[in-house]
């Protein structure tokens, strides 16, 4: 519940709110925009990155939580461990259990090829889950995928890899229809025609979305079909390190039993990383949205197997977490909040940025609203901003929160804050890996018969993603993965299973005197702390 | 956490703790030292893995809730439920009818709801259980969809329920029937994938993937904006 002093603020932004409603807030010129994130966006924070001094990347500069990975050395024995054992010999593995990791396992059963599917934690528990939001797909008439290429770039900062936004501006209306083919409950008029909105930085209103438990309904359709098929999924079990053969080709995993301590050896003539993200390395001491697994493990077991990252310098703060309750610091407040015409204010009641320009870009300007002009809202972790929900229900009608943002209205009530009655306060909070194993078009990275696809792949997002090109990239790339590496396992022959890729990356950390701490880091530790 | 903060004293399986007040579950249980590898996941009220069983002094009831939405409360004893082998058919739903025989045949036991309403008492998302296991057992699969939509299959129903039933399982069969097969397919959706397979905008994206940055960037600034 809010305290005394931040419910007389809150009549400030209530005298306001009817300017407000009429007033139009413009938007950043292409110069402005650079100054704002050049000023205050994370990114650009002085001693905040150092170049990795080991492996495909070495001399570039990355935060600190990704190089301390980086320069870790594995918590595999590679001389103890024997790799004659083999407790699974498959075609495809997918390590991953999220939304690109199902959606690549159903097609590479689909392909034919024989699969395993192991996860750190349990099936679906992963950032999918939790995607709020929405889904982009140019499916309109008045939309094309030229028109999401154009948006996709420009919220990337033009350093999107072209063949990559393509592939997934194509496949786009693709995946929406395969999931609808799956009965995936998106929102829709009667007459099957789907609802759509705005996010930050598109052009076209081409977001679906299925209330605002968009990700937990893709990812639990996705899991229920897995489970349909019969695919083999093993739980609590990360992998721990790739296998590479004596051709150099990467030839499947050591895997972790979580609870017996225990290593499994998989033999696979492809492999699909789908490990997600890392917000659970809490850069630069942020709170994260981020699922407990978000530790980067995929980044790091593929980086001493020779795949190279790209965009690692780039970390999407997500503008709207919450900023109090203390409870919920750091959770997500949906963008689609702002799409159906939520305002962010000032202390004064006044806008200060136009509310869907692109994350990167509404992140710095709060941060610039709290930090130099001091107008922020003081909570306990720092400050924040407000977040003017009740406008949605004055713009779309009473009843409209609970309608249409129930997860939303669920988090908030839960501690006494109706969030259709009153503004919500808001500071950002770390979202989204934006950079992440390079690929190309086909989910392939630079080792051979390594695929990536989803969150831990890099390079279609360029430095900054549009809200709901998320869910469609691992929709997307999740599908091209399974596609090709079920086909490309046809034709491979596997050598002798060995880890000498991880005893060289052991020499050079030696060589640079590193290697002291053990990567991955499989769950972050909070013992003792009242954090996370 | 600023300022002094204040400790309640609580019980996680039977040991006694000092931890925070005002903290949830999940982070009292790490505060005092617990390093979760189940019973823990998205940590916002979506995944469904933190399912949490108490009871608070003086009163016999048993509670449950999420651990990473429920608050610690002095003296509160409590257990985090394990994982529960539950009942979940296997079904290719392009080939199911979306009708009352449907349901039957893969959840024959919905028929034994004993209207105890315990399902929709524990559930922590504050869904009608019961009532939509109701419409379920009438063949009211569009009802069933809706009310069960929110459901995130942390399991609390089916770990109370008396006639055994997978309330979660029902609930998703539901919602991919009346997705599948009840609603329209998007006309519009189908349209678009038709022109990509004939390559309609192949031309248009090859145009601008052979643009620099300079010459993006000002169709970018010159897009028109849907309002």
């Amino acid at each position: 519940m809010y305290t005394p002093e931040m419910l007389g603020l809150i009549k400030t932004v209530e005298q306001t709110r009817e300017r407000r409603l009429k007033e139009s807030f413009p938007r950043l010129t292409a110069e402005e925009k650079a100054n704002i994130l050049r000023s205050y966006h994370p990114d650009y924070m002085e001693g905040s990155m150092r170049p990795v001094r080991v492996g495909p990347n070495a001399g570039e500069k990355m935060p600190h939580a990704h190089v301390d990975l980086l320069e870790s050395r594995s918590m595999v024995d590679v001389d103890g461990l024997s790799l004659d054992t083999i407790d699974y010999d498959v075609d495809v593995l997918v390590i991953g259990g999220g939304g690109a990791g199902t959606a690549a396992a159903l097609l590479a059963a689909e392909g034919g090829a024989d699969v395993l599917l192991a996860t750190k934690l349990r099936h679906g528990d992963a950032n999918t889950m939790m995607a709020e939001g929405g889904i982009q797909a140019a499916d309109k008439e008045n939309d094309s995928p030229a028109i999401h290429y154009l948006d996709a770039m420009g919220g990337g900062g033009f350093t999107n890899i072209p063949e990559l936004v393509r592939a997934l501006v194509t496949d786009a209306p693709l995946c929406i229809q395969w999931l609808e083919s799956l009965g995936c409950m998106f929102s829709k008029d009667p007459d099957g025609t789907m609802n759509s909105i705005h996010g930050g930085g598109t052009s076209r209103k081409r977001m679906h979305f299925a209330h605002d438990y968009t990700g937990a309904e893709i990812m639990r359709t996705l899991r229920d079909e897995a489970r349909n098929r019969g695919i083999k999924v093993v739980e609590f079990s990360p992998a721990v390190e790739l296998l590479t053969d004596d051709h150099g080709q990467c030839a499947g995993a050591v895997l972790y039993n979580l609870e017996t301590g225990q290593y499994q050896v998989v033999r696979a003539k492809t492999v699909i990383i789908a490990t997600g993200g890392s917000g659970r390395l809490h850069i630069n001491d942020s709170p994260t949205t981020n699922h407990y697994g978000a530790t980067a493990d995929g980044l790091v077991i593929a980086y001493r197997a020779g795949a190279r990252l790209i965009f690692l310098d780039a970390t999407q703060f997500h503008p709207t977490g919450v900023a109090f309750p203390e409870q919920i610091v750091g959770q997500l407040v949906t963008e689609k909040v702002r799409g159906l015409g939520a305002q962010l204010v000032n202390i004064d009641g006044e806008q200060f940025i136009y509310p869907l320009e692109t994350r990167d870009a509404v992140s710095s300007a709060i941060i610039r609203e709290c930090r130099e002009r001091r107008k922020g809202i003081s909570v306990p972790s720092g400050y924040g901003v407000w977040l003017d929900s009740p406008m949605i229900e004055i713009i779309h009608g009473k009843g409209t929160i609970e309608k249409e943002l129930p997860a939303m209205f669920r988090q908030y009530i839960r501690f006494g804050i109706n969030m259709a009655e009153m503004p919500i306060i808001v500071y950002p909070t770390l979202h989204y890996q934006n950079g992440g194993v390079l690929i190309n078009e086909n989910a392939e990275s630079e080792v051979p018969n390594l695929y990536v696809a989803g969150e831990a792949s890099g390079g279609v997002h360029g430095r900054n993603r549009l809200m709901g090109n998320s869910l469609l990239d691992i929709i997307v790339f999740g599908r091209r993965a399974g596609k090709n590496a079920a086909e490309k396992a046809k034709t491979v022959k596997l050598g002798k299973l060995t880890l000498d890729h991880t005893k060289r990356f052991n020499e050079e950390l030696k060589k640079q005197g590193l290697g002291q701490r053990v990567a991955p880091i499989l769950l972050p530790d909070y013992r003792g702390k009242i954090s996370g | 956490m600023t300022g002094e903060t204040k400790m309640v004293s609580i019980y996680i399986m039977g040991k006694q703790y000092e931890v925070p007040r005002g903290v949830t579950i999940m982070k009292a249980m790490e505060f005092a030292g617990y390093r979760f590898i189940r019973g823990c996941g998205c940590r916002g009220g979506f995944c469904g893995a933190c399912g949490t069983v108490y009871r608070t002094p003086g009163n016999f009831r048993l509670k449950v809730g999420l651990a990473c939405a429920t608050m610690v409360e002095e003296g509160m004893h409590l257990t985090q439920i394990p994982f529960y082998p539950a009942n979940r058919a296997a079904y290719d739903l392009q080939a199911l009818k979306p009708t009352l025989g449907t349901l039957l045949q893969h959840y024959p036991e919905v028929t034994r709801c004993l209207g105890c309403n315990q399902c929709t008492r524990i559930c922590p998302q504050g869904l009608s259980v019961m009532d939509y296991i109701a419409a379920a057992q009438r063949g009211d699969i569009e009802k069933t969809a809706h009310q069960s939509f929110d459901c995130i299959m942390c399991g609390l129903c089916a770990s109370r329920c008396p006639a055994e039933i997978v309330q979660y399982n029902v609930g998703i069969l539901a919602r991919r029937l009346y997705a599948r097969h009840l609603v329209p397919p998007a006309q519009h959706l189908a349209k678009r994938v038709e022109e990509i397979k004939a390559g309609k905008f192949d031309d248009e994206l090859n145009r601008l993937m052979r643009m620099d940055k300079e010459e993006l960037q000002k169709l970018y600034d010159a897009r028109d904006i849907e309002q």
